[in-house]
């Protein structure tokens, strides 16, 4: 059953990531980049790992969702009306990518993978949680403060610029002449 | 079965770096970085599955995979609206030019 499992979701979300870069419309690119990580999300749950399986899909329609507005305000294109090519050095891309996925195919299938050691516990989620909060307690410490400078630096970026900005500690100093209006020089 | 699964890995990351490398667009790059950590995410369930479901070790690299992922993204479009605020560009190409 795991095979068959595996060979139905497993071949969809190598597909549809590929997809991901041949659609010229960017809503289906995002929809695209939605399915291959629902497949994903769905392998996780099958192996076992409901809860972070879970959590993978649903963090992904999150973000599949604010992707899809970022690319209708940002993206000259974002309905894909006209085909067009965004790539830059397309050959050197593939060439690397290609001999990537070769140099990980080759070790995945030369290294001698141990026998499974153990089974799972009964509570899969009790057994992430456990740990989390016992022995991985610092990394669950550090994944913690790393989301928050990561909230902090998202505002601080993202935020428009005040009127009480200043440039450097000099309350004379005038802002840097800007080629377009609107920036840092207003 | 392990193999195969970090086969459909490696295949997602391969599939990733050639859009992170390829693009010009800052969001589809993004895309591409998140296919790759796509791929790290269904190798580590692989590896907790037939290697050491015993042990929570895969189940926390998941989690930290998945935070990275939520830190790229959030950081990602943080930069992406500054520097489209700052010089209405969007794409790498033109955010690489050194003019005024």
């Amino acid at each position: 059953m795991t095979t068959a499992v595996f060979w139905i979701l497993g071949p969809l979300a190598a597909a549809s990531g590929f997809m991901v870069f041949r659609f010229s419309s960017m809503a289906r690119a995002t929809i695209a980049l939605l399915v291959s990580f629902l497949a994903s999300g769905g392998l996780l749950i099958w192996l076992g790992l409901a809860y972070l399986g879970t959590v993978v899909i649903l963090m992904m329609i999150m973000e599949m969702v604010i992707m899809a507005v970022f690319m209708i305000a940002y993206m000259m294109n974002p309905a894909g009306l006209m085909p067009m090519a965004m790539y830059h050095n397309k050959r050197g891309s593939l060439a690397i990518s290609i001999a990537v996925f070769a140099l990980l195919a080759a070790g995945i299938f030369a290294a001698p993978w141990p026998r499974r050691a153990g089974a799972p516990p009964r509570d899969v989620t009790f057994q992430l949680g456990a740990a989390l909060m016992g022995p991985q307690m610092l990394t669950m410490i550090v994944l913690g403060i790393t989301l928050f400078a990561t909230m902090v630096a998202s505002v601080v970026l993202a935020t428009h610029r005040g009127r009480y900005d200043r440039f450097g500690d000099d309350l004379k100093r005038r802002p840097p002449a800007d080629p377009m209006r609107g920036g840092v020089g207003r | 079965m392990l193999q195969l699964f970090l086969l459909l890995a490696a295949a997602l990351f391969a599939i990733g770096l050639y859009g992170a490398l390829s693009q010009q667009s800052i969001v589809m790059i993004m895309m591409g970085l998140e296919l790759m950590l796509n791929g790290v995410t269904v190798a580590a369930g692989a590896f907790w599955h037939y290697l050491a479901p015993a042990s929570a070790a895969g189940q926390v690299i998941l989690v930290v995979v998945v935070v990275a992922m939520a830190v790229e993204m959030a950081a990602g479009f943080a930069v992406t609206t500054a520097i489209f605020r700052a010089r209405d560009v969007d794409m790498t190409d033109m955010a690489a030019d050194l003019k005024r």
